[in-house]
């Protein structure tokens, strides 16, 4: 009884000491090794009388799950240090930069088309395109603008034949008359694109962009007209309230003709949209004209509606406070980056247009 | 169109203030760009009289003068003008004012180390005349009582520039404008009752209008006044003439100005001592030539108006007079001219000879036809009462008389387009107050246009005048339905919006540029398509439409690559033109890549940009559209601007019936030519329009889901080949074995050089074997690869490498 009390005590002090792995398997075949000390002290089992025998089997059985497990804990904790050393030694400056990664940006123009889209879509407009060459017929006679109308001179045409026949458009209201040629009324669509006219300066470009747009129905009027830019004009800047202004002007394709100018205000510097005393125009509207109409083929008598006209450089300006026209189309790649939004960013009507 | 508040008090009784004149005139279409207050700043310009002059003592033309004006010190002032002398009353000008003629703002300056304080000006400058030799000299008898006081009378007139739309001629004069306020309720329209000439005198001078094709003059009217003597205008008339920025010139300039500016009814003064004999007008012959009051020689073409005598043209009539018969101040008989002239034949005219002037202006957007004599007769008269002399009878030529326009009007037809309502007597009212007249007709009204009103010809136009006059804060806002019957893009517009994202989220940074572009760039990439130039360009470096996007992406590429970046990815998706038709034009989505990948990176190796890298975009980009890579097939024709060797075509599918994209390194001798430096410019092209579109959705178009669990073993294989051989064609033999057990085909290794025959080259290739019914077991795979081998083989040439 006191062998094993005294293995016991012997190797509790042994273990409680520092060990390494290969001390630590000495011990372990010292004591359950063929010959070790636990294993011979089962061998005595066959020689002890059977009335001690079942204490002493059970004893030395305790013993040894005790020292069992007490070795196996120790190995596992040396284990665990070492690998827990050697990850120790693997540790590296985690704040090294990552993977080079590149990251594309949409041109705000693109992302302002998207935004429109999504807003007029939602109240029923579909997508129309048209060439970026007209002839002059499509971009001025259909449109109520026949030669020698002074109106002509409120539109700097590039021409591309000295007949002055064939012409890059100077607005998207040609996309009108194909349209209404191409098919039947009721008509509910937009029509976004490139559009020329020959002057450069800060607020003005050869190219820019517009967004016509025309809905023609049985009885459509002017209060449609108001609603549809109203909500629309809220919703592209994204707030509850805007000081909107119609205001008499002239096209010659609708009448009556109405220009629309919002509420701004400078704050800080920065221009705040639907506040303030100051007016600033943004877009041309109207009644299709009839003459536009008869020149489709569309009975004004029977149909009518509005159409309108949008800058939409000017309108990303507006939204997001920038200056330059020009800039939008001289690629400087750190106004790209700087004005560019993510590919991922798509304006949605569920998710809100922009973030 | 320049006004003042008083001017229009002239035409107007009303007791509104300014504020409410500046919106009301916006509200009914006269929009106001600009309020300017002019005597604000004219008020600072002090008469003023000049003490003491000395010598500057650093220059000789300068002088230094103490000068009063009014307070208890002199003002010191540094003058350059020969006619400063003591004792001179001439105009001050203080710092902080704003010289009328340059625009600039005095400031207190130091002029070869002497100080001025302030200004003595010439007329020139304050724009009171064209003379700048020296300063003003104000008569002192007149003016000595006032030095110290401001020299401009006061007034509390501000300038109004109006933004006036080419429809409306009639508010290009005083009255029109005055009219349309009344009949939008602000104030009342003053009756003007103008003195006619009575008298008996017969002008000695005779006018002819010839009867010809085209004769773009229908009526001319004219007086003769004999023995005036021009001068200086008196001041109401200065005033009036300056208080809307102009120049006063002489009485009779500044008379037929005023009438003009006043009732919009242009006329010219001839001095009837230049006529040779009589007036004619008559299309001018091709090659006649004449003097303008622009100084400028003009040669006409044939038929244009011109008001011509024995000795030739005097003047392009409704455009432009002639020096030959101008007015100056030693004029004695005058012959006034007031005329009808056709909008067109002034347009063309113009446009042709490429002259604008104010006349040109108003007769191009209509003259009211029945001005003529009202114009005569307030001309004469001033002319007669400042300049004196005696008027002839009123001489009127006519070849067409003018016809009022009458309009049946059907008053429901407001409410139907306005979506507003008010009364048939509101209605009546507006229109009578604009002019009209108007007789009932059954539930109709039989309207007459007045004849100022050139814009009115239909029913609609009718309708503007009311919504307009109404006010268009009437019109009621109708919220919009949120209903869509249509989807709001067709598949090739979801496709550009698609490709568009698609590009962008590989790293390439959207750009916008010009649909023109240099002709010398646009060379270098036009390939088989015709230049299209534009006839007017804006700049010599935007002269033709571009033919491909990548010459202006290059050229914006070398401008952010001259501002130091390295690295950059930037594409376009838009047009490029194939012919100067409409239509004539195909949707691109652009690319350039220049640089290196992975520069100055701590953990990546750098390296060029290379053609897998754009080739790699395209692929995935179509694949990411939904076009299966499997079908893509792949040759060498390229347009002459990438490098022949390292660029590619690509199809959709082996039939090759359209081009889908082009990929490859950008022709290094376009990069020398144009000097574009950079470590590599790689670049591609996809056809939007020549992607095939699918009419099924892509939901649609995909196969039902259907995969294998059974073991599947991958096999690796070196092929010999040829040099020429593509690794397309390896691939697509092995494929062609057997779709349904071979799949994810790759080629691992590309080696040419030791242990490889010259011209020949090793390529290897790994790929799964996979049965959808079966585990295939070793016999069945060592077929698989036996054929394989053989496939390869007999189809490319190639030995397998043992």
């Amino acid at each position: 009884m006191s062998d094993l009390k005294k293995i016991k005590d012997e190797f509790l002090t042994k273990l409680k000491g520092k060990l390494n792995l290969s001390e630590i398997n000495q011990m372990k075949s010292d004591l359950f090794g063929k010959n070790g000390l636990v294993s011979s002290q089962f061998k005595k089992i066959g020689s002890i009388t059977e009335t001690e025998r079942k204490k002493f089997a059970s004893d030395l059985n305790i013993i040894k799950d005790e020292l069992q497990n007490l070795i196996e804990t120790k190995i596992n904790e040396i284990q665990n240090t070492e690998i827990n050393e050697k990850l120790e030694k693997e540790k590296i400056d985690i704040t090294l930069p990552e993977r080079s990664f590149v990251r594309g940006k949409i041109h705000p123009v693109s992302q302002t088309i998207d935004e429109i889209s999504s807003i007029f879509s939602e109240i029923g407009f579909s997508v129309e395109e048209g060439p970026d060459v007209e002839n002059e017929y499509n971009n001025f006679t259909a449109l109520n603008t026949p030669d020698n109308h002074p109106a002509r001179d409120m539109h700097d045409t590039f021409y591309l034949d000295e007949k002055k026949e064939k012409l890059l458009r100077t607005h998207t209201s040609p996309v009108q008359i194909r349209t209404m040629l191409k098919d039947k009324p009721p008509f509910k669509i937009i029509a976004p694109g490139r559009t020329y006219r020959s002057d450069s300066d800060q607020t003005h470009a050869p190219m820019f962009h517009q967004v016509e747009g025309l809905h023609i129905d049985k009885d459509i009027n002017m209060g449609h007209l108001k609603g549809c830019l109203n909500y629309f004009i809220k919703e592209f800047f994204e707030v509850d309230k805007i000081k909107m202004r119609f205001r008499p002007s002239h096209f010659p394709f609708t009448e009556p003709s109405a220009e629309v100018d919002i509420g701004f205000e400078i704050k800080d510097g920065k221009i705040v949209i639907g506040e303030g005393d100051q007016w600033l125009e943004i877009l041309g509207c109207g009644m299709v004209h009839p003459n536009v109409l008869k020149n489709v083929k569309v009975d004004p008598t029977k149909y009518q509606g509005y159409a309108f006209g949008i800058g939409i450089d000017r309108l990303a300006m507006l939204k997001y406070g920038i200056n330059d026209l020009r800039a939008f189309f001289e690629c400087d790649y750190r106004w790209l980056n700087h004005f560019g939004f993510d590919p991922l960013d798509v304006p949605t009507n569920y998710r809100g247009l922009s973030r | 169109m320049k006004i003042t508040f008083e001017w229009l008090k002239d035409h107007l009784n009303t007791n509104f203030k300014e504020e409410k004149l500046l919106e009301q005139l916006t509200n009914i279409g006269l929009e106001v760009e600009s309020v300017e207050n002019l005597s604000k700043d004219l008020d600072l310009f002090k008469v003023a009289k000049i003490i003491k002059t000395e010598k500057h003592p650093n220059a000789d033309r300068l002088k230094v003068c103490e000068v009063d004006i009014g307070g208890k010190e002199l003002k010191k002032v540094v003058c350059g003008a020969s006619n400063a002398r003591e004792g001179l009353i001439t105009i001050y000008a203080p710092p902080g004012a704003i010289v009328p003629k340059t625009k600039t703002r005095l400031v207190i300056a130091k002029i070869r180390d002497v100080t001025s304080y302030g200004m003595l000006c010439s007329e020139s400058e304050l724009n009171l005349s064209d003379e700048s030799d020296g300063i003003i000299e104000l008569s002192s008898s007149k003016y000595a009582k006032n030095v110290g006081k401001s020299y401009f009378p006061k007034s509390n007139s501000n300038l109004i520039d109006l933004s006036i739309t080419p429809n409306r001629p009639d508010c290009l004069g005083v009255r029109g404008i005055a009219r349309d306020l009344a009949a939008s309720g602000f104030g009342k329209l003053k009756y003007l009752k103008d003195k006619k000439i009575s008298s008996k005198l017969k002008p000695n001078l005779k006018v002819k209008i010839n009867k010809e094709k085209g004769q773009g003059c229908t009526v001319f009217g004219s007086c003769l006044i004999t023995n005036v003597k021009n001068t200086e205008s008196p001041k109401w008339l200065k005033d009036k003439i300056v208080s809307i920025g102009q120049k006063p010139i002489s009485a009779i300039v500044d008379i037929t100005n005023y009438v003009m500016l006043d009732i919009n009814r242009p006329l010219h003064a001839y001095d009837a001592d230049k006529i040779e004999k009589g007036i004619i007008v008559r299309n001018s012959k091709p090659g006649e030539e004449f003097t303008a009051l622009d100084n400028k020689n003009y040669k006409l073409e044939k038929g244009m108006c011109v008001i011509s005598d024995n000795k030739g043209v005097l003047g392009l009539g409704g455009i432009i007079g002639g020096t030959r018969s101008g007015t100056e101040f030693d004029t004695k008989n005058i012959l006034l001219e007031s005329a009808y002239f056709e909008p067109r034949s002034i347009r063309n005219a113009a446009k042709k000879l490429n002259i604008d002037t104010d006349a040109k202006f108003r007769f191009e957007r209509g003259i009211d036809p029945l001005s003529i004599e009202d114009g005569l007769n307030k001309a004469a008269f001033l002319i007669k009462e400042i300049c004196g002399g005696s008027i002839s009878k009123v001489d009127i030529q006519k070849v067409e008389n003018f016809k009022v326009t009458n309009i049946k009007f059907d008053p429901t037809l407001f409410e139907q387009i306005s979506g507003f309502k008010i009364s048939t007597k509101e209605m009546l009212k507006i229109l009578e107050d604009l002019g009209f007249q108007y007789k009932k007709e059954k539930k109709y009204f039989k309207l007459s246009v007045p004849s100022w009103r050139p814009d009115i010809s239909q029913e609609i136009d009718i309708i503007e005048e009311l919504v307009r006059i109404s006010g268009y804060d009437k019109i009621k806002t109708i919220n919009p339905i949120k209903e869509r019957n249509k989807s709001t893009l067709n598949q090739t517009q979801k496709l550009f919006h698609f490709l568009q994202r698609s590009v962008a989220s590989k790293g390439y940074l959207e750009a916008i540029t010009w649909s023109f572009t240099d002709s010398n760039y646009n060379e270098h990439f036009k390939g088989s398509n015709k230049v299209i130039k534009i006839v007017n360009p804006i700049s010599s470096e935007l002269d033709v439409l571009r033919n491909s996007i990548f010459s202006n992406l290059i050229m914006y590429m070398g401008k952010n690559l001259d501002r130091g970046f390295k690295d950059l990815s930037i594409f376009e998706i838009g047009p490029i033109f194939t012919g100067s038709n409409p239509g004539q034009q195909n949707t691109l989505v652009c690319g350039l890549s220049a640089g290196k990948k992975s520069r100055l990176s701590w953990i990546e190796k750098e390296r060029n940009v290379d053609v897998f890298d754009v080739k790699r975009d395209v692929v995935q980009t179509l694949v990411e559209a939904g076009y299966n890579s499997d079908s893509f097939f792949i040759d060498r024709e390229v347009p002459n601007y990438y490098h022949p060797g390292k660029s590619g075509r690509l199809f959709l599918n082996k039939e090759k019936d359209h081009v889908a994209a082009y990929f490859g390194e950008i022709h290094p001798n376009i990069l020398k030519k144009i000097d574009l430096k950079t470590d590599s410019l790689i670049g591609f092209e996809i056809f939007l329009d020549n992607l095939k579109l699918s009419k099924k959705t892509l939901n649609d178009q995909k196969k039902k889901f259907h995969v294998s669990d059974y073991q599947k073993s991958e096999r690796d294989f070196a092929f010999i080949v040829d040099k020429n051989i593509n690794s397309q064609d390896l691939i697509n033999a092995v494929s062609s074995v057997d779709h349904n057990l071979i799949s994810n085909i790759k080629v691992f290794d590309v080696y040419e050089g030791e242990n490889i025959p010259e011209n020949q080259k090793s390529i290897a290739i790994n790929l799964t074997i996979q049965s959808l019914d079966k585990t295939l077991n070793e016999s069945d795979l060592e077929k698989i690869n036996k054929l394989i081998i053989q496939t390869v083989e007999n189809k490319t040439g190639a030995k397998i490498r043992s």
